[in-house]
């Protein structure tokens, strides 16, 4: 799947509509807004989420038994799963739980009596595992993204543009999937030079197996880097077109402090949100590169939980994961807001 | 008005004419546009040729290329050649549904939100607000989790992902177009809103609305191919190119064309998508934007 942010025409950034005159502290006004926008929306999604977890009529424990859905079994896991209320009184419980860090209890463990079947205790070890993950790709993923999208900026139309901007176009459109599989298909069939699986023994931490890490990092890099790169160089290139570095060059003033003075900050300025689209795509991008490389992350626990129709682990896994999304969307905005004082009026 | 409608439409083959020519006047799209046309002349023609039956064993599963299966075979000893020629029409079939429906639900959304405005708008633009602020996969995921991995399933959920983007741009469109004079003219004859919305408006929004056509229709193949992928949707002995590439995962080291061919083919077809998209929005940006 393409990173979202791959849109070649980008959605005008959203001015954050800012209180303007009179009020006494807008920028706090902003952030307190913005920031009860987000829990809001967190609210929805969670009803969401609940929703299509439970619209299908057949029952959780029945499903999950299977075979062993006998009355008596199907009674008794429903009551130890809270499952005999009503809608809206599990709803309630599963947010209030969910609020104070308790996910409920794994259907599918709860049915094969596994002795932890918490969900907050289970799923914190994909959660880190993924966070390793991401967290890598970030540190490299940045860096990557401005540099090569700044000097294809400033070399547009040439070469060295079209070096950049072309592999940024192809392989930014794949998804993680194929490039997954080439690059499986390269490094270990070919070459054997790296395992084609990430797996980690139970407890095991993803840094003390580097070499596992390499190709889900390498998948997600060559993903999401493209459209980033796009991004930054369609912004480079139309600084470089402004009056002030016009006016600049025709002062006399150095390419070098043309470049890095004036060019440079006012086109890294949107970064902050092609960097926050990075991180809004990893979210979701790890999911598939993680079953892609059977790495024991959140992406697989949510698919494993999907496969197996264990509805409870769904809500948990798809509620961590929209909270990340929504915790980034919401920082991003702030983040931009207080470097770009521009904004802060609610001029876009 | 009736005069007005009319010469949009006799002026609809040259548009589309010189969109074609637009489209291929620089390397990058016409590189796109050939590719596209292979890759869909494969997927519709592909069946014909296929030489042996995309469903049945020839012989050992996972044996590599021969002169009968240049391919070779897949995990189950069937044709890999026989099943990548097969596996395109569901893709872009599927894909395809997934791109219209996107369209109409936000044409449908946009406008609505931005012609009528009252509550309707807020409503609306609020509910795209909650659409975009999930992750695509965890949606897709979740309405097949709610519905399970049908066709319908899989087309519903791709357009409930990329509508929200359609519809903000739609509405935008629309708020401006609805102050021009010859809306506010429609308006006073006492045209019906329909008849405003479809004769007045529509025609003056489609060209920023069409604008990124090809990246919708390459996102909605790459989220259902995802899906299938992951063994979620498409169910087999489907030969879909998503799913063809994880069920052959085993046999990489045997014969692995049987993941390469319907991989490579699914890359081709979504890097044309994009090249002829970049090259119409090129074209677009140098002309001026608008018509």
């Amino acid at each position: 799947m393409a990173a979202l942010g791959d849109v070649v025409v980008p959605e005008t950034p959203r001015a954050p509509s800012v209180p303007a005159a009179g009020t006494r502290h807008p920028l706090r006004a902003f952030v307190a807004r913005r920031v009860v926008t987000g829990v809001l929306t967190l609210f929805v999604v969670s009803i969401l989420i609940f929703l299509a977890t439970n619209i299908l009529p057949g029952n959780v424990a029945v499903v999950v038994l299977g075979r062993n859905a006998t009355p008596a079994n199907v009674q008794k896991l429903d009551r130890r799963l809270d499952l005999n209320h009503s809608a809206v009184s599990r709803y309630v419980r599963w947010l209030g739980g969910a609020v104070h860090g308790d996910l409920g209890h794994s259907a599918v463990a709860e049915a094969e009596s596994r002795p932890n079947s918490a969900i907050s205790s289970t799923l914190s070890r994909p959660l880190q595992n993924s966070f390793v993950l991401a967290a890598i790709t970030t540190i490299l993923l940045v860096p990557l993204t401005l540099i090569l999208g700044s000097i294809a900026g400033i070399f547009a139309g040439k070469p060295l543009d079209h070096a950049i901007s072309f592999p940024a176009l192809v392989m930014g459109g794949l998804p993680e999937f194929v490039m997954g599989t080439l690059l499986i298909y390269v490094f270990f069939s070919k070459l054997s030079l790296l395992p084609p699986v990430a797996l980690l023994s139970p407890g095991e931490s993803p840094l003390s197996n580097p070499e596992a890490l390499v190709l889900p990092v390498l998948t997600l890099l060559a993903v999401a880097a493209g459209a980033g790169i796009r991004q930054v160089r369609a912004g480079m290139a139309e600084v470089l077109q402004q009056d002030y570095v016009h006016f600049a060059r025709l002062n006399g003033v150095s390419e070098r402090r043309v470049l890095w003075r004036y060019a440079l900050r006012n086109a890294l300025a949107p970064s902050v949100q092609i960097i926050a689209q990075n991180l809004q795509y990893l979210v979701g991008g790890i999911i598939i590169v993680e079953s892609v490389f059977a790495y024991p992350g959140i992406g697989t626990y949510l698919v494993n939980a999907v496969t197996s129709r264990d509805v409870i682990e769904v809500q948990a896994a798809a509620i961590v994961l929209a909270t990340l999304y929504i915790v980034i969307n919401v920082l991003a905005d702030l983040i931009v807001v207080f470097l770009v004082p521009r904004l802060r009026t609610g001029m876009p | 008005m009736s005069a007005g409608a009319a010469t949009i439409d006799s002026r609809a083959p040259r548009r589309r004419a010189r969109l074609l020519r637009s489209v291929t006047s620089d390397w990058g799209g016409r590189i796109g546009v050939s590719l596209l046309l292979l890759v869909v002349l494969v997927a519709i023609l592909g069946p014909l040729f296929a030489p042996h039956s995309p469903s049945a064993p020839i012989g050992i599963p996972g044996e590599g290329p021969t002169s009968a299966a240049p391919f070779g075979l897949d995990f189950l000893g069937r044709d890999v050649l026989s099943r990548t020629l097969s596996g395109g029409r569901s893709t872009l079939l599927l894909g395809g549904a997934a791109t219209l429906l996107t369209y109409l639900v936000g044409l449908t959304v946009g406008l609505f939100a931005g012609y009528v405005r009252s509550i309707a708008d807020p409503l609306l633009m609020r509910t795209v607000d909650v659409f975009l602020s999930f992750p695509a996969l965890l949606v897709m995921l979740l309405f097949v989790t709610a519905f399970g991995g049908g066709r319908g399933v899989l087309v519903g959920a791709a357009a409930l992902v990329l509508f929200p983007g359609v519809a903000r741009i739609v509405r935008t469109a629309t708020l401006e177009v609805s102050t021009r004079s010859y809306v506010e003219a429609a308006v006073a004859r006492g045209e019906r809103t329909t008849a405003v919305l479809r004769r007045e408006i529509l025609p003056n929004i489609v060209s920023p609305v069409v604008a990124d056509l090809g990246i919708r229709f390459s996102w909605s193949i790459i989220l259902i191919a995802s899906v299938n992928y992951l063994g979620l949707g498409l169910k087999p002995p489907t030969a879909d190119w998503g799913l063809m590439v994880s069920e052959n995962r085993e046999i990489i080291s045997t014969n692995p064309l049987a993941l390469l061919a319907p991989a490579a083919i699914l890359a081709l077809l979504i890097i044309a998508v994009n090249l002829t998209g970049d090259a119409y929005l090129r074209q677009r940006g140098r002309s001026g934007g608008a018509r």
